[in-house]
C-alpha cells in the first residue's frame, strides 16, 4: 500500500497555530471558551490548540476529553479501539463557548455523537468545530468551522493522522488502498 | 491489543488475565458515568436484558438492573416463583422463550452449578452468570478485585485471604480464579469442615487459623454465612463462628494497619464480623456496592457488543 505524507510537522504546527488565531479571532477573544477533545487524537490536537491559545492570549482556558465510544449509533462498530475511556471534563460546560476538537472530519457520524455526549454534559451557549483534516464524504448535516486543511479523498483511502503523543511523529499520510 | 470476543460471561475460570484485566479496565471508565448528572449513556440502547433468577436476590439483582439501565437497555425481572416455571418449564425452554422475546441479554441465577454455563450452550443470546450454584459467581468477583485495585492499585503481588464458608461458596471460587489469575496469592480460612481438601489444586494455602491467615494479608474478603440455609449440620454454631473466626477490632489490631475489609453483603453482623469493623475505616464494602454497577455495566456491554460482532460474521 503506497502512503503518501500530505502534511509535515511544520505545516501540522502551523495549522494549529493558524486555527488557534481564528478561535480567537471568531469568539472575540476567550471569554467563556473552552476546548474538547475527541479521543484519541483530538485530545491531543485540543491540547495543544490550548497552548497555542495561551501563548496568544496569555491566559489558560479548560481543556476537556470525550470518549464517545458509548455514543456510537452502531454498537459493533464501537470498536474503533478495544476500549472504552473515560470522559473528563471537570468544568461546567452551561454557557460556555465550546469547540470541539478531532483530528479529521469524514462521514460525521462521531461529531453527530460527540453532540449527543455533550448534551448529557450540559447546555453550552454554542458548540464549534475544529479539525485537523476535512476528507469530505459527509453523511450527515455536519461541517467544521475551523480546519487544518481540506483534502479531497476517495472513500476507499485512508488518511492517517500521526502526532508526536500518540504515535511518536508528527505526520498526515495518505494511504491508497490496493 | 486485544478485543472481548465472548458473547457470555460465564465464569473467571474461562477468562484470561487480559480479558479479565480489560473488564476491570472498561469498568473504570464506567465508572464516571454513575457521577455525572444524567446517569445514562445510550450504548445499548434498544437492547433488552431479563433478569432470571431462580433464587432469591436483591442486591445483584438491582445492581444489573441498574447497569442495565444507566446503559438504556430495557429490562425485564422475572421472579421464577412466580412464572410458567411453577408449571414444570425447564430452564432450556424458559431461555428459548426469552430468546423468542428477542431479548439481547440473559442474567442468570440459579442453584444448580453449570446451570449458565448449559444455557449459554443453548442460546444463541447473551448469557452472564449471575452466580450458579457453588461453581462461579463472576460479577462478584469482578467487583471484589475491582475495589481492591482501586484501592491498592495493583492486584500482582497481593495477599489476599478469605474467611468464611469456602465449601459452599461460589464468591470464594470466582475470586480465587480473578486473583490468581492477575497474580495475586490467595489464602482460604474456614472451619474444617468447611475446607474442602480440594481447594489447594486451586494454587491457594488453606487454614483454620484465623490469626494466621490474617497475618501480612492486604485484604480480607470476609463470606456471608447462610446460617439460614442450614440444612448442613456442618455449620458451627453462631456464636462460636463468631469467636473463632469473626472479623473483630481486636483481630485487625494485630493484622497489618490499612487491611482491607470486603464483603459481598448482606452482613451478619456479630457473626461474620463486628459493626465496629463493617462501618470502621478498613471496610469498602459500601464502595464494593457502587463499583458493582461499573463492573456490570462493562461486561454487559462487552457481551452484547460481541454478540453484535458474532451476528455481523466480524468474529466467530
Amino acid at each position: 500500500m503506497k502512503k503518501v505524507k500530505i502534511l509535515d510537522k511544520e505545516a501540522i504546527n502551523r495549522s494549529i497555530m493558524r486555527i488557534a488565531h481564528e478561535i480567537i479571532e471568531k469568539n472575540k477573544g476567550i471569554a467563556e471558551l473552552c476546548l474538547v477533545g475527541i479521543r484519541n487524537r483530538g485530545v491531543h490536537l485540543a491540547k495543544r490548540l490550548s497552548d497555542n491559545i495561551k501563548k496568544i492570549e496569555n491566559k489558560d482556558i479548560p481543556c476537556g476529553t470525550l470518549d464517545i465510544t458509548l455514543y456510537r449509533d452502531d454498537l459493533a462498530m464501537a470498536s474503533g479501539q478495544p476500549l472504552v475511556r473515560k470522559t473528563e471534563i471537570d468544568f461546567d460546560l452551561n454557557d460556555r463557548k465550546l469547540v470541539l476538537v478531532d483530528d479529521v472530519l469524514y462521514t460525521g457520524r462521531t461529531i453527530r455523537a460527540a453532540l449527543d455526549a455533550l448534551n448529557d454534559f450540559g447546555r453550552p451557549k454554542s458548540i464549534q468545530l475544529a479539525v485537523l483534516i476535512d476528507r469530505g464524504h459527509r453523511e450527515l448535516p455536519i461541517r467544521a468551522d475551523f480546519v487544518g486543511k481540506n483534502i479531497p479523498t476517495s472513500s476507499q483511502e485512508a488518511v492517517e493522522v500521526h502526532l508526536e503523543e500518540a504515535d511518536g511523529s508528527d505526520e498526515v499520510l495518505i494511504a491508497g488502498k490496493e | 491489543m486485544m478485543f472481548w470476543s465472548k458473547k457470555d460471561l460465564l465464569g473467571l475460570e474461562y477468562l484470561t488475565q487480559e480479558e479479565i484485566l480489560l473488564i476491570l479496565d472498561t469498568a473504570e471508565s464506567f465508572k464516571e458515568v454513575s457521577s455525572r448528572e444524567i446517569k445514562k449513556v445510550p450504548a445499548l440502547r434498544g437492547k433488552t436484558a431479563v433478569n432470571l433468577f431462580y433464587e432469591p436476590s436483591t442486591r445483584t439483582r438491582i445492581s444489573f438492573e441498574v447497569a442495565a439501565k444507566r446503559l438504556s437497555a430495557d429490562v425485564i425481572n422475572i421472579a421464577t416463583d412466580t412464572s410458567s416455571v411453577r408449571k414444570g418449564e425447564t430452564l432450556i425452554d424458559t431461555g428459548k422463550n426469552i430468546q423468542a422475546l428477542k431479548a439481547d441479554i440473559v442474567i442468570v441465577r440459579h442453584s444448580c452449578s453449570g446451570a449458565a454455563n448449559m444455557l449459554a450452550r443453548a442460546l444463541d443470546i447473551s448469557v452472564v452468570n449471575a452466580g450458579d450454584g457453588w461453581h462461579e459467581h463472576p460479577t462478584q468477583a469482578l467487583l471484589d478485585i475491582f475495589t481492591l485495585r482501586e484501592k491498592l492499585g495493583k492486584i500482582a503481588g497481593l495477599k489476599v485471604t478469605i474467611v468464611g464458608d469456602i465449601a459452599h461458596s461460589r464468591v470464594a471460587r470466582s475470586n480465587i480464579w480473578g486473583l490468581t489469575k492477575l497474580g495475586a496469592s490467595v489464602t482460604v480460612c474456614a472451619p474444617e469442615l468447611l475446607l474442602p481438601a480440594e481447594i489447594e489444586k486451586m494454587k491457594v494455602k488453606a487454614t483454620s487459623d484465623i490469626d494466621k491467615a490474617l497475618k501480612d494479608a492486604d485484604a480480607v474478603n470476609v463470606l456471608r454465612m447462610q446460617f439460614e440455609r442450614d440444612e448442613n449440620a456442618a455449620f458451627p454454631e453462631q456464636l462460636d463462628y463468631y469467636k473463632k473466626f469473626g472479623i473483630t477490632e481486636e483481630r485487625l489490631d494485630r493484622a497489618q494497619k490499612g487491611i482491607i475489609v470486603m464483603h459481598p453483603g448482606p452482613i451478619n453482623r456479630g457473626i461474620e464480623m463486628s459493626s465496629g469493623v463493617a462501618d470502621g475505616d478498613n471496610s469498602v464494602i459500601l464502595e464494593q456496592v457502587t463499583n458493582g454497577i461499573a463492573v456490570r455495566m462493562a461486561v454487559l456491554f462487552l457481551v452484547a457488543q460481541a454478540r453484535e460482532k458474532i451476528k455481523n460474521g466480524d468474529i466467530d
